[in-house]
């Protein structure tokens, strides 16, 4: 069996990934690529970009056993990487801070970024605070709305926030404005994407910062469990965590890789975000080809999902390319089934999950319930749900 | 003989410069398309981009994206643009029709059916956006096989080897985007469209058109100079966007007429 070592130079997985971009772009992606190919395996980088994860992020990130959680299914063991712990609360900040210093080295001053629930745009501001980089964050405007502790973060970390009035006025939209603010400003500016989506070279290098998670498992597995996971679970938006989790075990045959959609008020409705899982077909977005929430016409349709960083019409073109090798499976998760695992890991762990990772863990409890009791399960819990609170509170009737 | 290629070799023969205005399909409402497109033609347009409504114009800017929009609220996507074409080329047969577009809408309805419906409707040829060469030979090729032209940007960061290779799937004419950025932005650089035109000249005997910042009959007119075709489209599109349904149609014809006087 040939190691698995996709994407081919022009970033196809299979016939997923490419770069699908107005000529406009060539030559801001042909520098990105040949700038990363040139620093990704650099001594000197590696060492700052890890000295950053340590100090700056807190890695590695501790995997705890889930002992009462386990308990209560009855099932596999049930074990959590805890990229809640991380400095800005989920994974997304290992994308950044890599990013970020590939910024500095290729000497642009400014960086942007796209953001949903605002975790991205965060992480962002964060590390560019930490850089001393200008930062300009896109935000849909009805993220803007529904997310306002995030924005006055971003803000507080010396960012500019500007919302996205056009289309739904959502994630994508950010996405479309960023790219839109790139060409026009490609020679100072640097485009941090925060998912494993976009043209060549993204979905490699967001995966590739991201890695450091399932890197880290391949040590602490053994450490604290005697064994490497039989199942890895992790939810899939864009599909970022799940990439950086997922990757580092692709050749390992013996782990099952199991991505978690959201399938909002149910698959059956239409009103998802679960381009995987209910296979609407493929096609190109942002810079990619993968598999898309469209109509027959091919326009991208509005997602639903009550987690905001799941609630995007597309989905990485690695992921697609896993899901048609056959290498990892997919499912879907609805908002009703996420929120009573929300609460569960609450009250039975003490954690509170973010609501996107608590898709993953819904799925991971039903599994387990499955499995023999000497079976492991590890659930990439990929962030903290502090963020979520006003959400919960609101679907409960509870006002803050 | 194409439709477009014989438009720049009368056009030539003259010494003119070929104004190409583009208007979205089903903006303002897919029943003033085909009578715009007439308009158009009636008030000086050699040739015509039609944009196909996408809900993710990412090379586009406001104006355009707003107009996608609107045809969108209108109901019109790829099948009913195609067949705005079939209506106008009711009455027209010699005026080229450029579709510009993004590559999903053309994917969702399959390669080979796009290419056969667009040719049976009387489309000259397509621009798709996020199709660069590489990711496109199929279509390409589909595209020749029918006679139907690809035309391709080449903007201002396309270095010399790039231009080469984009060339070598390029018919019809080159479309220069004249600045950094999407359609509808900042004033161009006049000195800097000259010399990379120039550039690009060395390398291809197709016509060179230029667009993306092309605002005002000034800019058409020191365009027109450097170039063989003079692309107007977020300055069209506002137009549209600012009339009312009375006035739309004589307003798109002053302003054509004033771009037109312009470049000739």
């Amino acid at each position: 069996m040939q190691p698995y070592d996709l994407p081919d130079q022009f970033g196809h997985f299979g016939q997923f990934g490419g770069t699908f971009v107005a000529e406009t772009l060539i030559e801001a992606l042909d520098e990105l690529r040949d700038m990363y190919a040139k620093y990704k395996d650099d001594p000197e980088f590696l060492a700052e970009f890890h000295h950053d994860l340590k100090h700056f992020v807190g890695r590695p990130s501790p995997i705890y056993f889930a002992e009462r959680l386990t308990d209560q299914i009855g099932g596999a063991k049930i074990y959590l990487k805890r990229e809640d712990l991380n400095h800005t609360g989920a994974h997304k900040v290992n994308n950044t801070v890599g990013q970020a210093l590939l910024a500095k080295r290729m000497g642009k001053p400014r960086v942007i970024a796209e953001t949903g629930a605002g975790q991205h745009g965060v992480a962002t501001a964060t590390i560019a605070a930490r850089l001393g980089l200008e930062c300009v964050v896109y935000m849909g405007a009805e993220d803007v709305k529904r997310q306002s502790p995030n924005v006055y973060r971003m803000k507080l970390l010396g960012a500019t926030v500007i919302p996205v009035e056009s289309g739904s006025k959502t994630l994508k939209d950010a996405l479309n404005e960023a790219l839109r603010d790139w060409v026009t400003n490609v020679s100072n500016t640097f485009y941090i994407i925060g998912t494993v989506a976009g043209p060549h070279p993204y979905p490699m290098m967001v995966r590739d910062f991201n890695s450091v998670v399932g890197h880290e498992c391949i040590t602490q597995m053994p450490e604290i469990a005697n064994q490497q996971p039989n199942v890895i679970i992790a939810c899939v938006g864009g599909g970022s965590n799940a990439m950086g989790i997922f990757h580092p075990y692709i050749n390992d045959k013996n782990v099952r890789l199991i991505g978690v959609e959201a399938a909002g008020d149910g698959i059956e409705t239409g009103r998802h975000a679960a381009p995987l899982t209910s296979n609407s077909g493929i096609g190109v977005l942002h810079g990619n080809r993968t598999y898309l929430m469209q109509n027959p016409e091919g326009q991208i349709i509005e997602t639903h999902s009550v987690s905001a960083g799941l609630d995007y019409p597309g989905v990485g073109p690695e992921h697609a390319w896993l899901k048609e090798s056959g290498r990892a499976e997919y499912a879907a998760v609805t908002d009703d089934d996420a929120l009573k695992a929300f609460h569960n890991l609450c009250q039975v762990e003490g954690i509170i999950p973010a609501l996107e990772t608590s898709h993953a863990l819904a799925y991971a409890e039903k599994l387990a319930a499955t499995m023999p009791k000497d079976q492991v399960i590890l659930v990439n819990l990929s962030g903290r749900g502090d963020k979520d609170i006003n959400t919960v509170a609101s679907i409960s009737n509870i006002s803050l | 003989m194409s439709r477009i290629k014989t438009t720049f070799k009368g056009l030539a023969e003259d010494k003119k410069t070929a104004l190409i205005p583009f208007i979205t399909a089903g903006d303002p409402h897919p029943d003033m398309t085909v009578k715009l497109l007439h308009a158009l033609v009636e008030s000086g347009a050699d040739m015509i981009e039609l944009g196909i409504p996408f809900s993710d114009p990412m090379a586009d800017g406001p104006v355009i994206q707003r107009a996608s929009e609107r045809a969108l609220a209108n109901n019109v996507g790829i099948n009913k643009t195609i067949n705005l074409v079939k209506d106008f080329r009711k009455d027209n047969t010699h005026t080229p029709i450029i579709l510009m577009g993004y590559a999903n809408p053309i994917e969702a309805i399959g390669l080979i059916n796009f290419v056969d419906s667009i040719k049976k409707a009387g489309v000259d040829g397509v621009i798709t956006v996020d199709y660069p060469p590489e990711e496109s030979k199929e279509f390409v090729s589909l595209l020749l096989e029918n006679d139907i032209d690809s035309v391709f940007l080449l903007s201002p960061t396309t270095e010399d080897d790039r231009i080469q290779l984009i060339i070598d799937q390029a018919t019809g004419f080159i479309y220069y985007v004249s600045l950094k950025g999407v359609t509808g932005s900042a004033n161009i650089d006049i000195e800097q469209v000259n010399e990379r035109v120039n550039n690009v000249r060395k390398f291809t005997k197709l016509p060179v058109g230029v667009g993306f910042g092309v605002r005002d009959a000034k800019t058409a007119k020191e365009v027109a100079a450097i170039a063989d075709a003079v692309v107007i489209g977020s300055r069209i599109v506002l137009e549209i966007e600012q009339s009312n349904k009375d006035t739309l149609i004589d307003n798109i014809k002053k302003l054509m007429r004033e771009m037109k006087n312009a470049i000739e």
